[in-house]
């Protein structure tokens, strides 16, 4: 029973007993923030005008988390929490080494202009149905499947991502909306419900669920246990919500569907967490695995990536053509994790990062495009250079970078990708990489053509469309994403270091087992080494 | 539902299993039960209720919206992993206190302030479906 004289055990056997650091709490910031503020929307949902104060608020402190722990970690290394002061294995650990803080720190930057952008885009009926405690909640989801080191909290906030993503797609209920909804949510439920699969036999494997425990067990087992089987079916999954090559149809189908706004966090954020899973199981927990399944993958990123660029030269909606490109993206960073280098990785993790900034503002783009050109239609774009020059010097960037022409943040990484490619002699891998690049060109190129160049084709009241001054958030927003990804590409060295440590690290794993199992916290009790298989059948 | 049994028995039948909820969430420290399976009563109390006098009577007597009480729940819960950053131990780790009230010593905990969370969001959002569901039927 619970009363205050109960105690008598000897807490050190099971318990962190040393004081963390203050800033150590920055690992769970992001996500109790997220909660916090996502929990005080909730309570105010009727309230529409105060709403967007609170969540802004809260994404603002959420980014100032996400900063403050990019400094620590890029300081101090990989910073460790275990929650409820249980000793790692046991307790879930929250573990932020510098991929996923890397990772939350753009996601946390995005997710803010998503939060400026929608101030003007979603309505008071948006407001009311509830856009930002979604958003803040799918936020505090996808910061936390960035720092967690558990793989069975990875898949719980995998789920809470999800919820708050079904939400914000069904927002507003037309019927165009709930049909892609409907092939989103079944197809990556099925995908997390084989995630949750691969999770049951690699626990029924390994016997432990925490990411460095698994990592350190993993070569103990990997004669006895079907990690390869295991390691497959996380591809699958991961593949699933990344939206990679053969199962990536439900992404066309449905991000077209939804307000711009969530079109544009969707594609920023959440196929960037399928990856960052890929990433995060094959290199931190099966990196033999992947050496075994490295020509698949690549395969998989060629074909993903080429597909994609023709996806996007096919199709006349301008949202639809960014949905393609998203998938296009996805290619080369799955190119980077089948390279498995230190290039390719650091290529790879830097594609990502710039592919969340540029694909978020590309839909912001065509968000007002499409709002001066009543409709997405490439058929019947036109006229927009005359009425707004500005806008055509954005849209130029945007759609240089995401071609990955120079000067913008998309040439570097893939020229990474290129090298590596041919340090192993994987030319064919070159090649898709360069001809995505020529295609992607191409489409992004028309694109640009069709709707401000083009004299405006028929001309009914096409006049009468929207003429007021587009409003400060959604410029803001837009702009500062812009300035982003101008400012890395004309000064990559930081961010290449960066992501050269993020490479070094990933393949390393080594290190991050040890800051979550430091040399002289071992248990007491004669519990798991290496060598000490688990025995429970 | 307009049978007479019904709506006699309904209110007593609500008051005693919200009752009965508060009591299983609770006892869920150390025995069965909980703040989810506590929520659901609660939650099925609210239903029936509703069967039996409609919806508005409902929405009336809980006064604030389903949805903000299961807002206030994750606010609970999120409060309770939070305050342990004041004892200097990791996040969500289980802090006690035991004043005596009345001569009697009450023990409470964080973790009993992060049920009481989950029982406010379970109850929250399932008597929001609930609600929604009978609303439709009438219409």
């Amino acid at each position: 029973m619970a009363t205050s004289t109960a105690h008598s055990v000897n807490l050190a056997d099971a318990m962190v007993m040393t004081p963390p650091p203050m800033v150590d709490y920055l690992v769970v910031a992001p996500l109790v923030i997220g909660f916090v503020f996502g929990a005080l929307c909730l309570m105010t949902r009727k309230n529409t005008g105060r709403q967007p104060f609170i969540a802004i608020t809260g994404l603002v402190l959420m980014l100032a988390a996400d900063i403050g722990l990019f400094w620590h970690v890029l300081q101090n290394g990989t910073v460790v929490m275990t929650m409820g002061r249980w000793l790692p294995p046991f307790g879930i650990t929250f573990a932020a080494d510098m991929l996923g803080a890397v990772f939350a720190l753009i996601g946390g930057i995005v997710g803010l202009a998503g939060g400026i952008y929608a101030l003007d885009d979603v309505n008071q009926t948006g407001r009311r149905y509830g856009f930002y405690p979604f958003l803040l909640l799918m936020m505090s989801g996808i910061t936390a499947a960035f720092l967690t080191g558990d793989i069975f909290n990875l898949y719980v906030w995998f789920e809470v991502l999800l919820i708050g993503s079904f939400g914000l797609l069904v927002l507003g209920s037309e019927r165009e909306q709930l049909d892609g909804a409907t092939k989103y949510a079944f197809l990556n439920l099925l995908a997390t419900t084989l995630f949750l699969l691969a999770v049951a036999y690699l626990y029924g494997t390994v016997g432990t669920l925490n990411m460095a425990d698994i990592s350190r067990k993993a070569a103990s087992v990997r004669d006895t246990g079907p990690l390869f089987t295991i390691a497959a079916l996380f591809l699958f999954a991961f593949a699933m919500k990344a939206a990679a090559f053969p199962v990536n149809f439900w992404l066309p189908a449905s991000y077209h569907t939804p307000r711009i706004v969530v079109s544009g966090l969707f594609a920023g954020l959440l196929t960037k967490v399928g990856v960052y899973a890929l990433l995060r199981i094959f290199l931190t927990l099966f990196h033999v695995e992947r050496d075994m399944l490295a020509g698949t993958i690549a395969v998989i990123a060629a074909v993903t990536m080429v597909t994609g660029a023709m996806g996007a030269l096919a199709q006349n909606d301008i949202r639809r053509q960014l949905g393609y490109l998203v998938i296009s993206g996805i290619g080369m960073m799955l190119a980077g994790l089948a390279l498995g280098s230190r290039t390719g990785l650091s290529g790879g993790v830097f594609y990502a990062a710039h592919s969340m900034v540029v694909m978020t503002a590309l839909y912001f783009l065509a968000g007002i495009m499409g709002e001066r050109m009543n409709g997405f239609a490439l058929n019947k774009a036109g006229g927009l250079y005359s009425r707004m020059p500005w806008l055509a010097a954005i849209a130029l960037v945007l759609l240089l970078s995401v071609s990955g022409l120079p000067p913008f943040s998309g040439l570097w990484p893939k020229a990474y990708l290129v090298k590596a490619s041919l340090d192993v002699g994987a030319w064919w891998l070159a090649f898709a990489i360069l001809l995505t690049g020529l295609m992607t060109t191409i489409a992004v190129g028309r694109t640009f053509a069709f709707s401000f160049w083009r004299e405006r084709t028929g001309g009914e009241a096409e006049t009468a469309s929207p003429q007021g001054a587009v409003s400060g958030a959604v410029v803001g927003s837009l702009v500062g994403l812009t300035l982003l990804t101008v400012a890395v590409g004309i000064y990559p060295e930081p961010v290449i270091r960066v992501t050269d440590r993020i490479a070094g690290e990933l393949l390393a794993p080594a290190g991050y087992v040890d800051s979550v199992f430091p040399a002289d916290m071992t248990p007491t009790q004669g519990e798991g080494g290496p060598q000490e298989g688990e025995t429970q059948q | 539902m307009r049978t007479l049994i019904f709506r006699t028995v309904a209110p007593f039948l609500s008051s005693l299993m919200i009752l009965f909820s508060v009591f299983v969430l609770l006892r869920g420290h150390n025995e069965p039960g909980g703040g989810f399976i506590g929520g659901l009563i609660a939650a099925s109390a609210l239903a029936i209720y509703g069967i039996a006098f409609g919806v508005s009577p409902v929405r009336r007597a809980i006064r604030f919206h389903p949805m903000a009480l299961a807002g206030f729940g994750l606010l609970l819960a999120a409060i309770a992993g939070i305050l342990s950053i004041f004892s200097h131990v990791p996040f969500l780790t289980g802090l006690w206190i035991y004043p005596k009230i009345f001569g009697v010593e009450v023990a409470l905990s964080t973790p009993m302030m992060f049920d009481i969370g989950v029982y406010f969001v379970v109850f929250g959002s399932i008597t929001s479906t609930a609600l929604a569901l009978e609303e439709r039927e009438r219409d």
